[in-house]
């Protein structure tokens, strides 16, 4: 029996979705019995990694070929999650690839953003830029927002190296070592409205 | 956490308050089923019948934002019914068969004496000190009397040498005041007796009215996590933002670690107080002190007042004896790390570079909350966010997407197009009236870059980078490097305000010429400056890295960013190599027994797995379970299962069992009482900023006399009158937080394609909703749409003689283009907060309802 896995959820409920989210960025048809398919896990490296969701610091086990990732699963050496991951991190691969329903082709998620862009004042609509020249307009915007507004000396004569001109939101998102390379860039220009989800 | 996700099969009664593990946490469920499986009792207090009510012992329910009644109680109940009448036994044969008073006699300060000035006044609700023109405390007379005074020795032969060594700043030694003690616990000054008085008032009927409970229900509660107090048991309180999210969210966390305290629970397998972290590295970003006040590794950023030189922070925060009398050997290195050769101790080794913090009282706030107003006075023109979306996650988001659009700039680092960085985009902004330039810079994801995370148990483990970050996406670490450069290029280049703190700050994390995480993983661990060949040529890596955070000097000769990581990464015949470091150990044989796995990867600080381990034995160095065993003393020395988290040797000889069993305090004993917080030593009942009933039974305050931010007039207060039920917020498992990710799954949004507000079948009835209609959720600050989904998960509570509803909401959905949309559910959450650490108070609100 052939059966789409779109027709499998409208028959099965969304609650089975989650339960089999995982084979979702896989190209192999989980409900077609086809046993001449090769390992979906051949010719692949591994590599180990933690979960992007909750703190519970999950192992994962990324399989990659041809420099491409086709399956991402629990690490069943992790002492804290035993190979187990909940229904978000057992559809971490679909942050990055997806299966359009329509080709069944492995394709790039469609809804990530993975180009600069910019806003321009009063405009309704974004605007591609490169790498370069956005690097270099926030270069000039922090330098001069920074010039304007800075306290080298309080009113009481102390030594305070500070702008309150500038703000910095988030980390907890990013590795340590980026976390300290945002938070030694932003205290070096003297920003003092650091602050990230830990506050909230 | 004080223990790790492991830990929490070793305990017998399981507690989750303001937590729905099982469902947001779901490896929790791994762990706390097994407990239960082996005979632990499980307790649920929710206000809701939650995925982790449904696998519990029992549920209590409880009305959003009344934790410290509840806590209150139980301190009452254990004073009632195990301390007072066993006390006496206790001190004639030193029976413990009902209620371990050695921990509470020895481990804890119950049996200081507090300055005679002390004062709780129910009246009025305040405690002594109060100054009612700048509403703030003085907290003097929290403090205890003194025995004796002590200085400290640093002589060439004294435990305090190093103070005089060269390259040492100058300041002045701190003084130990030994405290007055009373171990009788008679005294009517000490702690226990104080403590006795003030939750006297927190009687069962009295709760309960608060509360909402049922008086038989709240007594099974107290009873079960009370027969924890027995040595050699065990109870674990698991807690999430259900409890931090409250304008007295800190006094929650220290009216839990109370409870644990009077219970004997800390210290010990299968207990702790464990908070249940969010976001995948909060912990880490914690540890980072990515916070205003806040500098890396739990020390203290500098400011004007008590830390406006290094002198000054020296002597404001060097404690005066316990493991923090070595702050100065963390803040030297951490400013040499900094500033490199530029740091001399000729320049304070480089403080005055550093940004001072505002912080006379007065003075503006420059926490989250506060940005926003900031903003809208046109104070920040300036905002970067890095993976993280406020416009979505911040309380009052109207007011949030308003204050943004009066910035000059933004910088938004995300892999979508969030609602941050399209808040000109919302639904009720009108685009071309805003005058902001945004930058959207795509992030690789957490694969397809390495580094470093940290769980909420502590554990440093390592992301192996598996692919390339597709198309344009760069890591956060290559993005910020090239903002760094290019920022110090034009300083170099044109000049500018005070150019010196950037040019002498130390940007060398490159390995063959290219921006690198494991150079800065060296930064992290530490390393030792003087004589050190340094090379970060993948060819022929050199440094010379510490094994660990003894390590490390006050007098300029170690650099370190992050004292409590050292360790981590300290293998100078890899350098380089991630695998070769104790971050990356796979060995999954855990010789404890009990679930420590000691050799796989690294827990901080000095790979301990259970803080405060010390208290897991008598006062002879016994364990209290000797099945669960964290370490001994064998008349000779200690034998550790667990790294000892107290002073185990000294100068290589063993130190023998004593009462030092908190050493990173300088009492080292635990604070029942704690003159640490801002608003009050002990915690008290208070009502939410928005609050459903017009009593305070206990006192009259009525709210936190100290809350933050109760004056801003975007806050725009609702009452009971017109809003009268209780709003509360949370997450279902198959979405995260703004859903940046988990609306980027299509798998996720077709298992939950919307969010919902939750409702008892009687308010729905009321209000003529049926189960999937749609819902308009209303306050002063904003107005929502979504689903009703009506449930028995929710009922009316009695509170105060009064019936009260309360409704739930889920908060993930936007106006940004991913799989899913919705309304921002954080338009109607209040932004106030706690006056420690100023998170808002999302977790009790008002709202009405109507069918939409």
């Amino acid at each position: 029996m052939e059966m789409t896995r779109r027709g499998f959820l409208k028959a099965g409920g969304g609650a089975l979705a989650t339960a089999m989210a995982f084979e979702l960025t896989s190209k192999s048809q989980a409900f077609a019995l086809d046993s001449d398919q090769s390992f979906k896990l051949d010719r692949t490296d591994e590599y180990t990694n933690i979960c992007c969701y909750c703190a519970g610091g999950c192992g994962s086990l990324l399989s990659v070929r041809d420099g491409e990732l086709v399956n991402l699963e629990g690490d069943p050496d992790h002492p804290i999650n035993k190979g187990g991951l909940c229904p978000k991190g057992a559809t971490m691969a679909q942050l990055r690839n997806v299966v359009d329903p329509e080709t069944r082709e492995v394709v790039k998620n469609p809804k990530r953003t993975t180009k600069p862009l910019v806003r321009r004042p009063g405009a309704t609509e974004w605007e591609d830029i490169s790498w370069d020249d956005a690097i270099k307009e926030i270069a000039r915007k922090v330098k001069d927002t920074r010039d304007a507004n800075f306290e080298e000396v309080d009113a009481d004569g102390l030594t305070v190296n500070r702008t309150t001109a500038i703000a910095s939101l988030g980390g907890s998102q990013e590795n340590s070592e980026e976390e300290y390379l945002i938070l030694k860039m932003m205290r070096s220009l003297g920003v003092i409205a650091i602050d990230n989800q830990a506050r909230v | 956490m004080t223990s790790h996700w492991c830990d929490f099969q070793n305990t017998d009664v399981i507690l989750n308050c303001g937590s729905n593990s099982v469902e947001n946490h779901p490896v929790s469920a791994l762990w706390l089923e097994k407990a239960h499986e082996q005979g632990a009792k499980w307790i649920v207090v929710d206000p809701r019948y939650t995925r982790t009510a449904e696998q519990a012992d029992i549920w209590c329910p409880i009305r959003s934002g009344t934790d410290i009644a509840f806590y209150g109680g139980m301190y009452n109940y254990i004073i009632e019914h195990l301390i007072e009448p066993n006390l006496a036994k206790y001190q004639e044969t030193g029976d413990m068969s009902e209620y371990n008073f050695e921990y509470l006699l020895n481990y804890t300060n119950a049996s200081y004496l507090l300055d005679p000035e002390y004062e709780f006044d129910p009246a009025t609700g305040l405690f002594s000190g109060w100054d009612k023109e700048t509403k703030t405390y003085s907290n003097h007379s929290w403090h205890y009397q003194t025995e004796s005074e002590e200085n400290w020795d640093t002589t060439p032969t004294g435990d305090y040498a190093w103070v005089s060594g060269e390259g040492v700043p100058e300041f002045t030694t701190p003084t130990l005041q030994h405290p007055k003690r009373d171990m009788t616990l008679q005294d009517p000054m000490c702690v226990y007796q104080q403590f006795k008085k003030h939750y006297s008032r927190y009687t069962i009927d009295t709760v309960c009215s608060i509360c909402g409970m049922d008086p038989e229900t709240l007594e099974l509660v107290y009873s079960t996590y009370a027969s924890t107090a027995k040595p050699g048991k065990a109870g674990t309180v698991l807690y999430a933002l259900g409890q931090t999210q409250h304008t007295y969210g800190a006094q929650n966390t220290r009216a839990m670690c109370i409870m644990q305290l009077l219970l004997g629970n800390i210290g010990v397998p299968g207990g702790g107080v464990n908070a249940l972290r969010g976001e995948p590295n909060v912990q880490g970003a914690t540890d980072m002190g990515m916070m205003v006040n806040e500098h890396p590794a739990y020390l203290k950023w500098s400011n004007t007042t008590d830390r406006s030189s290094l002198r000054k922070w020296l002597e404001s925060q060097t404690y005066s004896d316990g493991y923090y009398t070595n702050k100065p050997k963390f803040i030297v290195s951490s400013l040499k790390e900094w500033f490199g050769d530029a740091a001399t101790k000729e320049n304070d080794y480089g403080y005055d570079w550093w940004p001072k913090v505002p912080s006379k009282t007065g003075d503006i706030d420059y926490t989250h909350i506060s940005t926003f107003e900031l903003m809208q006075q046109g104070v920040i023109k300036g905002y970067f966010n890095w993976g993280m979306n406020p416009c979505h996650s911040a309380p009052n988001a109207g007011n949030v997407r308003r204050s943004m659009a009066n910035l000059d700039w933004l910088v938004v680092a995300d892999q979508v197009i969030t609602e941050s960085a399209s808040f000109w985009k919302a639904p009720d902004m009108n685009p071309e009236e805003i005058d902001t330039t945004v930058y959207y810079l795509p992030c690789a994801l957490i694969y397809e870059k390495p580094g470093i995370i940290l769980n909420s148990g502590r554990w440093i483990q390592y992301r192996q980078q598996a692919v390339e970050p597709w198309d344009q996406a760069k890591p956060d670490y290559e993005m910020c490097d090239l903002i760094w450069t290019a920022i110090v290029d034009l300083y170099k280049k044109e000049g500018g305000a005070n150019p010196d703190p950037i040019l002498n700050t130390k940007w060398d994390y490159y390995v063959d010429g290219k921006i690198d995480p494991r150079p800065v993983a060296w930064a992290l661990n530490g390393y030792r400056v003087a004589g050190t060949e340094c090379n970060t040529n993948s060819a022929n890596p050199k440094t010379d890295l510490l094994k660990g955070y003894s390590e490390l000097g006050a007098d300029g000769s170690t650099a370190c960013a992050m004292w409590i990581y050292s360790g981590m990464w300290n293998n100078n015949d890899a350098p380089l190599d991630a695998a070769e470091q104790p971050l990356c150990r796979r060995d999954t044989n855990d010789a404890s027994g009990i679930g420590l796995n000691s050799n796989w990867a690294f827990s901080w600080p000095s790979n301990r797995r259970i803080l405060y381990n010390r208290n897991s034995c008598d006062m002879q160095g016994k364990p209290w379970n000797a099945d669960k065993k964290l370490m001994e003393w064998n008349g000779e020395k200690w034998d550790l299962v667990d790294q000892a988290d107290f002073v185990a040797a000294k100068n290589g000889k063993p130190v023998p069992p004593n009462n030092k069993t908190f050493f990173m305090l300088w009492e080292q004993n635990a604070r029942l009482e704690s003159y640490g917080m801002v608003d009050g030593p002990l915690p008290e009942h208070f009502e939410p900023f928005e609050s459903p009933t017009d009593t305070n039974p206990l006192n009259g305050a009525f709210q936190n006399p100290c809350a933050f931010g109760t004056n801003y007039e975007s806050t725009k207060q609702g009452s009971a009158v017109d809003y009268p039920i209780i709003g509360t917020t949370y997450s279902v498992t198959e979405h995260w937080q703004t859903g940046g990710q988990t609306r980027l799954c299509p798998a996720l949004v077709e298992a939950m394609p919307a969010q919902f507000v939750e409702m008892s079948e009687e308010l729905a009835a009321e209000k003529g909703i049926e189960n999937g209609d749609e819902v308009r959720v209303f306050n002063n600050r904003g107005s929502v749409v979504v689903p009703a989904v009506v449930t028995k998960r929710l009922h009316p509570m009695t509170i105060n003689g009064e019936v009260k509803h309360q409704v739930g909401l889920t908060h993930h959905f936007g106006w940004a283009d991913l799989f899913g949309t919705g309304d921002v559910v954080n338009d109607l959450t209040p932004n106030v907060g706690d006056p420690n650490s100023f998170t808002p108070e999302y977790k009790a609100f008002l709202v009405n309802i109507e069918k939409a």
